[in-house]
């Protein structure tokens, strides 16, 4: 089972290795995490895809709140959120594939961010099931080189 | 005023109430030392390794429930400390280690005797520092032992650049300090309590599951009142020895893989687990899977993570051990019509039947010195004075648990989570600092005693008066006995074929030493031992292949056990 947990943690020096050990010592997978500063002064969000069964996903969560730099965790899964990632895609292109390459990005509302002779850079936002259906349609066509930013999250607000 | 970062750290340790500083000196942390050379409050014991100060402060720290704080050099001092830390970080005891650091214009130049020790000690501290800024070392000091002491003690670090030692600012240290992140629970919810009172009080065999939380939240009387109440069975865990007295009818002793024979089938029987303090280590669990099949499970824990970590439990509780059980005790009054003694009979009848079928036993008629009745005999000698009790690791330490009658907390030193041999000596000999007029022993191995053996120095020093028992067999005996058991008695490795005379070594300290080899022997070294007021060591030869029993095989669920 896939869960994303959102941490907002203290900037201090070490605390990606904090919770970075944690995933490690006990065995607990990281698919993917990212980090940045937030608004408030001070703070990080970090988000962190993992994967585990009920009990480990208890155990990641409770491990987390214990971490004296972690202030807040968020736990994704029971109520509505916006999740998205970005990806940058370096094509190989030319003369037979250009069209098709813009067509996709196109349909999938992507960018072309850079351009060169034989390669176009792409930008492309979405969750992950986006990232990776253009990823599957651009890949016949050539990808030179790949970047994905890993999820964020949010949770969505109640609508009355 | 301005103060150097040197003073600032006495003047800190001063508001903290240290009085001792365990460690060696080097490079890093000469300017610290010139401080304490100024002044008397704190007194620095010299030790002969660092492993040794960090037990030290550990010992001190478990023996008077306040943190023992060690100071070492950095690079090779600093990284010595880290068995200390993760002994002291398993067993969840209040130390603060300060490291000397290169200067911090040398951080990450592999400069002489640097080591990144923050990095290094990140998984076996419960938090840890670098201070950067002298403007902030009173601060760190201040946070280090309030995470120290406070929720689920553990070790903190603090890795103290020389740089930083000899920069000056004002000195003012907070009364409070509040870190956002960091909020223990302390009393248990309510609705919670509510309810887990009802599920003991309508439980018919329930049984207390005694942990070293009890001890370091001191719950003893709470949970003897409870028990008393109900008239509920107690056992507790290698850590959890002393919060309930052992001579009392209710205790069960100790139970797990070296349990009692009615410690470990009461909790296969129980239909109510009452843990508190404890976390189902799988030295007390064995089989996870057939733990308690019938029973309820209650968990009072202070740490979240420790519950449903091993074993899913069906009633999880927050909280400070002491706090939780003195918010239950007033809802029990609900219950006071019924009889708890006519009510409990049958539990506790089956209890002492198990009690009486397999009584903890060794081989008395034998002219070799068995160990059991060594310790018996200690107990005996030593109940009215309420000594200190120090051990290593590996099969006198079982034999201690096991014989040697606890009646209150902090009494027993051991290394439980991390079976740390040569953690004993160092330890015992903390307590003594902390505790100068009670007696301690301190029981080893012959393989674990030569761990931290160079010691002996620092006792002989202080001339601090502990007492050394070495049960020595000529084996890693512990070890041995699985090799016996399980491996065919293929003793690999495990015979220690070159052994110092022990009593030669402590002579040539200058420590009263003796050997004894018989039986009849015992009683009067024993004796002689107690009543010496200096330090003394008496080694033990004992009878070479004993075994510790009871004794459930790794693995395997708590009603199988080997009992002889």
């Amino acid at each position: 089972m896939k869960r994303i947990y959102s941490i907002i943690v203290e900037n201090e020096s070490g605390v990606l290795s904090r919770v970075a050990n944690l995933f490690s010592a006990r065995g607990y997978n990281i698919e993917s995490l990212s980090v940045a500063p937030i608004d408030e002064e001070g703070l990080s969000r970090m988000t962190i895809v993992t994967d585990g069964n009920e009990q480990v996903l208890e155990q990641i969560g409770k491990q987390l709140n214990k971490l004296i730099d972690v202030i807040k965790v968020i736990q994704f899964g029971d109520e509505p959120y916006v999740e998205r990632e970005m990806a940058l895609i370096k094509m190989h292109t030319d003369r037979n594939t250009r069209a098709e390459v813009l067509r996709i990005v196109d349909i999938f509302r992507g960018k072309v961010v850079d351009v060169s002779h034989d390669s176009y850079t792409i930008e492309v936002t979405g969750d992950s099931t986006k990232i990776d259906a253009i990823l599957s349609l651009l890949e016949p066509l050539g990808i030179k080189e790949l970047a994905r930013t890993g999820k964020v999250a949010m949770i969505r607000e109640k609508k009355r | 005023m301005k103060l150097t970062g040197a003073e600032i750290f006495i003047e800190s340790l001063k508001r903290e109430g240290v009085e001792y500083l365990f460690g060696i000196p080097g490079g890093a942390v000469i300017d610290l030392h010139d401080a304490l050379y100024k002044q008397d409050n704190i007194k620095f014991i010299l030790t002969r390794h660092e492993q040794a100060a960090v037990h030290m402060a550990d010992g001190y720290a478990r023996s008077t429930g306040k943190p023992g704080v060690a100071l070492v050099t950095s690079g090779p001092g600093a990284t010595n400390t880290i068995t200390g830390l993760a002994t002291a970080y398993m067993d969840s005891v209040p130390i603060v280690v300060f490291t000397g650091q290169v200067p911090t214009p040398l951080i990450g130049n592999d400069a002489f005797q640097e080591a990144d020790i923050v990095g290094m000690s990140r998984p076996c501290t419960k938090y840890n520092f670098l201070v950067k800024d002298v403007n902030e070392l009173s601060k760190t000091i201040k946070k280090a032992f309030y995470i120290a002491t406070t929720g689920r003690p553990g070790p903190v670090l603090i890795d103290f650049p020389k740089d930083i030692q000899v920069s000056k600012t004002e000195f003012k240290y907070p009364d409070t300090i509040h870190i956002r992140g960091y909020n223990p629970t302390y009393h248990g919810n309510p609705k919670q309590i509510k309810k887990v009172v009802k599920a003991i009080a309508n439980s018919k065999k329930p049984l207390l599951y005694v942990g070293g939380g009890a001890v370091i939240s001191e719950a003893h009387n709470e949970i003897y009142n409870l028990a008393k109440k109900l008239q509920i069975p107690v056992f507790t865990t290698l850590m959890g020895i002393g919060a309930f007295p052992e001579d009392d009818e209710l205790s069960l002793g100790m139970a797990g893989m070296h349990g009692t024979f009615r410690a470990n089938m009461a909790i296969q029987y129980c239909d109510m687990l009452i843990s508190v303090g404890a976390r189902f280590d799988d030295r007390v669990t064995g089989k996870v899977s057939e733990f308690a099949p019938y029973a309820k499970i209650v968990h009072i824990d202070i740490d979240p993570t420790s519950i449903s970590k091993n074993i899913e439990v069906d009633y999880p509780l927050v909280g400070d051990a002491k706090l939780v059980l003195k918010d239950m005790s007033p809802l029990f009054d609900g219950y006071s019509t019924i009889n708890w003694k006519e009510v409990r009979k049958p539990w506790l009848d089956q209890i002492n039947k198990w009690k009486n079928e397999h009584k903890l036993a060794y081989n008395k008629e034998t002219e070799e010195i068995v160990p059991q009745y060594v310790i018996e005999k200690l107990n005996e000698l030593t109940k009215s004075e309420d000594p200190i009790i120090s051990t290593e690791v590996g099969q006198h330490q079982m034999w201690v648990a096991q014989f040697y009658t606890f009646k209150k907390p902090r009494r027993l030193l051991t290394s439980g989570g991390l079976g740390t041999m040569g953690y004993g000596f160092p330890a015992g000999i903390g307590a003594k600092f902390g505790f100068d007029n009670k007696q301690v022993y301190i029981i080893a191995g012959d393989g674990s005693f030569q761990m931290n053996v160079q010691e002996l120095s620092t006792i002989a020093a202080y001339n601090k008066s502990v007492k050394i028992i070495i049960m020595n067999n000529g084996y890693l005996g512990m070890v041995r006995q699985w090799q016996q058991l399980f491996y065919g008695r293929r003793y690999s490795n495990t015979v220690l074929e070159v052994q110092p005379d022990f009593v030669k070594l402590a002579e040539s300290y200058g420590i009263k030493a003796r050997r004894i080899r018989k039986k009849s022997e015992v009683a009067e070294a024993l004796k002689e031992l107690v009543a010496y007021k200096n330090p003394y060591l008496l080694d033990v030869v004992i009878a070479k292949e004993e075994n510790v029993y009871p004794m459930v095989p790794a693995g395997a669920s708590l009603d199988n056990m080997l009992l002889t």
